[in-house]
């Protein structure tokens, strides 16, 4: 099962912090990552640039708009993420609890979906065959 | 009982199986008196087990199902097996692999799973007590996981563990079966697709994942014993229901907590008949009659907390049924060792602070040294604060200035404490009132339990 975990907190006490915490912080999570690499849980981690960086783009019948600012204003933002490999939900807590951010904010845990790639593009593929042979309605 | 061949025979209806298993024909005799009492002693049991085997919630449930329809096609004719539990696990095994394979001919993701199960070692002989009661504490501790919502781990609990139909849980919790069955088709969506596991958690995560337990029994327990009147009949069996799950976790898994929190809903539950006067009102714990107290259940709680109190830590279960048990012994409300019960609350502030399990003691201490002494400190408490807009506080104030003479302060503290009491009775009442005129009112649980009550 991959997961992935949202790395949330408020941007205010994540900038309180002092030059040294933020980058004993940096530093943690990057050991953090090589733990998870180590364990055969890293699939990828990041964190962001700050909310103010954000952009929402949206199409409503066709048509383009673009607004700056995040999907939703909330006083906890996303600052990063990991996607992990785990072997149920109890293992990713576990692996989020410690997640070194995890103690400026929280983590918000979302099972990832496989998608059969190949099984999907065949049923399509095929759908698609149907339909095309079938007699077409008038226009 | 014949709950179980109704609605065996309402799914049968129209299959196949059904036709042939002679719905038309009387399903009586030996076969069916064995058929109940396994269903009776062994359904949970046998549900819990293939829960883990096909690893799907429903999936299990149809199985079953579909074994006990297979045991009245089979048993009147080919006899009663000799293990009749392990039969109906080895035959919902097989129905459930029936079904996985005719889903699978449409989601080849579902091969793997059918190899999976046909290829596991399967000896329906291996299926002893210990085996399948490991699987009944799994399916406990999976039902009330924490990352479910708390009324989702309840209904979820009762449904699953308990065996109640979900009509039932909702006259219990006054709502209504198409909100508890919402609840659980969301937690069973939210197990399948996050994969919570299906297991007795490791040791050092045991503490916080019982916590979530005990707390889903002890909620089911005090929705039981906190209704005082009307519907009160299915209200005491909601909470006689909390206190069999507690036996069978103590049973499973002997934690202090765990015997502190059944010695709790024991001592508790056998002030029932005298904390209700004839005419529906809540009678005070001073104000009971004792002599209707049922000394069977106090005696039980009170060996209990021994056992608890012999652990090397002792939790906050333990020591609320310890200052219950110290109410017990007294003969009167006068007799009550308020000394024991002061040096209790002390422990418990030290094990669990909380400005409720402070106000408690304020008022042991009223008792044992003066309404003057626990007075200064429930002024001490409020000043803080933190129970300003606790009901309880104000009217314990109001008790303590009557007490004193303070007439005019008891009259203000009793007024602040009408305007901040919740009208959950009036509420429930109300509910009570639509709900025979056929109008369902959703009532959210309330998590808040008191303390040492």
């Amino acid at each position: 099962m991959k997961y992935l975990l949202m790395v949330f907190y408020a941007e205010k006490n994540r900038n309180a912090l002092s030059e040294q915490e933020s980058q004993k912080l940096m530093v943690e999570a990057l050991d953090f990552d090589d733990t998870l690499r180590k364990g055969g849980h890293f699939i990828a981690a990041h964190p962001l640039e700050s909310v103010q960086s954000a952009t929402t783009v949206r199409v409503r019948n066709g048509k383009l708009t673009i607004t700056d600012g995040p999907f939703a204003e909330t006083n906890e933002q996303i600052g990063g993420f990991l996607l992990i490999e785990a072997q149920d939900l109890n293992e990713a807590i576990q692996i989020a609890a410690q997640v070194p951010p995890v103690r400026l904010g929280g983590i918000e845990v979302r099972p990832i979906i496989e998608i059969d790639r190949n099984n999907i593009k065949k049923i399509w593929t095929e759908y698609s065959m149907k339909s095309a042979s079938r007699p077409q309605e008038p226009r | 009982m014949d709950r179980i061949f109704h609605e065996v025979r309402v799914k049968a209806a129209g299959t196949e199986i059904g036709h042939r298993a002679g719905m038309s024909q009387e399903f009586s005799g030996p076969a069916r008196e064995a058929l109940e009492a396994v269903y009776r002693d062994e359904s949970r049991r046998v549900l819990a087990t293939l829960i883990r085997l096909v690893g799907d919630f429903d999936l299990a449930e149809e199985a079953l199902h579909e074994a006990i329809m297979a045991a009245m096609e089979h048993w009147p004719s080919e006899g009663v097996p000799s293990n009749p539990r392990a039969w109906l696990i080895s035959t919902g095994r097989f129905k459930a692999i029936d079904r996985i394979r005719r889903r699978a001919r449409f989601d080849t993701a579902l091969d793997d799973v059918v190899e999976k199960l046909e290829g596991e070692e399967f000896d329906p002989t291996q299926w002893d007590d210990e085996h399948l009661e490991d699987d009944r504490l799994r399916l406990i501790f999976t039902c009330c996981h924490p990352a479910l919502p708390q009324d989702a781990q309840v209904a979820l609990t009762l449904r699953e563990v308990c065996g109640l139909t979900t009509e039932e849980i909702a006259r219990a919790f006054l709502t209504s079966a198409p909100t508890i069955a919402k609840r659980i088709v969301r937690a069973k969506s939210k197990i399948r697709d996050a994969h919570i596991p299906y297991e007795v958690p490791p040791r050092k995560d045991l503490p916080e994942r019982l916590d979530s337990v005990l707390q889903v029994i002890y909620l089911i327990f005090t929705e039981g014993y906190a209704a005082s009147s009307g519907s009160s009949l299915t209200r005491a069996d909601i909470s006689e229901e909390a206190i069999r799950l507690g036996r069978l976790v103590m049973n499973l898994l002997s934690e202090s907590e765990v015997i502190g929190l059944l010695a709790l809903m024991l001592l508790q539950e056998s002030r029932r008949s005298a904390r209700t006067s004839s005419e529906g009102e809540v009678v005070l714990l001073e104000e009971q009659d004792r002599a209707l107290w049922n000394r069977a259940l106090i005696d039980e709680g009170k060996t209990l907390v021994e056992r608890a109190f012999a652990a090397r830590e002792i939790g906050s279960y333990a020591l609320q049924a310890a200052i219950a048990a110290v109410h017990s012994d007294a003969r009167t409300a006068a007799e009550t060792d308020w000394t024991e019960i002061v040096g209790l609350y002390d422990v418990l502030l030290n094990a669990n602070p909380s400005p409720v399990v402070e106000l408690n003691r304020a008022v042991a201490v009223a008792m044992r040294d003066g309404p003057e002494k626990g007075l200064a400190l429930i002024e001490a408490i409020l000043k803080r604060g933190e129970l300003e807009d606790y009901y309880l506080a104000h009217s314990a104030r109001a008790d303590l200035c009557k007490r004193l003479g303070r007439t005019d302060e008891a009259i203000a503290s009793y007024q602040r404490a009408m305007s901040l009491a919740r009208p959950t009775p009036a509420r429930r009442f109300l509910a009570r009132r639509l709900g025979e005129l056929g109008v369902v009112v959703d009532m959210p649980l309330d998590g808040e339990a008191g303390v040492g009550a």
